[in-house]
């Protein structure tokens, strides 16, 4: 019964955080932005379990375990560019440039 | 309305406020704070939704660890007295606006009713399992029976990333 609002808002929460990565230039609320898009999409996943059985939590549970690879690794990265670069604003990375 | 319509409203609006906030903030560890606010409110959302179990696994490893991943990372560089704004200029947020709003218009538009009545599940058979098996067997009986290969290959992914991690953060091997 409440599957049209969830969806709505896991919606409107994926819409923000897509125009966060667009909008901001530091790497690490960049990564918080995708977090975020990870969060709607975990939403979706719940509120359609409610009538396609419970594989939609199993789902959510591998995303949770992926999302936290994902920040280990991805913060590690940022970590080791820091030491290169002394900064993690995205701007003045700009290593693939000629 | 019933108390867990207007639970699932009064939390959906704290978590889509304070997403907005969270990419609004010019300091990241304002916007970190306001994230872990977010997914708080996300895991009283789930809880509205019958899982309750999912949403307790949120408050744990979301709220709990990749938070405190985030606010340990921002703690090492130095990054908590804001600085000079990273936003961008008025034409990336016109094109953020333009883009996202574009994005929630396209996710809208589809069908709205819901999965097709052939695959769906008749109504109450998730709270019906739920009463019979309680919150966590009803997660972990497919789990470990038909999803048990890619738990375990979840097990590797999780190895690598700590070497990864490690092998990344480290000056010298």
């Amino acid at each position: 019964m409440l599957l049209g609002p969830a969806l709505t808002v896991s919606a409107i929460l994926f819409a923000l955080g897509v125009a966060g990565v667009l909008l901001r230039r530091n790497a690490i609320v960049i990564f918080m932005c995708v977090e975020l898009m990870l969060n709607a999409v975990n939403l979706t996943f719940i509120a359609l379990a409610q009538q396609l059985g419970v594989a939609g939590h199993v789902f959510v549970f591998f995303v949770m375990a992926v999302a936290a690879a994902e920040a280990a690794v991805g913060l590690a990265i940022i970590l080791a560019i820091y030491r290169h670069q002394e900064t993690v604003n995205l701007q003045d990375i700009h290593l693939l440039k000629g | 309305m019933t108390a867990t319509v207007v639970l699932f409203w009064v939390f959906a609006g704290i978590a889509l406020v304070s997403a907005a906030l969270c990419i609004s903030r010019r300091s990241p560890l304002a916007s970190a704070l306001w994230l872990v606010v977010t997914l708080f409110a996300l895991s009283a959302v789930y809880v509205a939704l019958d899982a309750q179990f999912i949403g307790i696994l949120q408050v744990l490893v979301y709220a709990g660890a990749i938070m405190v991943l985030f606010l340990f990372v921002i703690m090492l560089l130095n990054l908590g007295r804001g600085g000079p704004s990273d936003l961008k200029g008025p034409a990336g947020l016109a094109i953020a606006a333009l883009l996202g709003g574009a994005l929630f218009v396209q996710l809208r538009a589809l069908p709205g009713a819901g999965p097709p009545a052939l695959i769906r599940l008749p109504e109450g058979t998730m709270a019906a399992l739920q009463e019979q098996q309680g919150m966590v067997q009803t997660v972990a009986r497919p789990l470990f029976s038909d999803y048990l290969i890619p738990f375990e290959i979840t097990s590797i992914l999780l190895l690598a990333a700590v070497v990864g991690a490690v092998v990344l953060a480290k000056r010298k091997l």
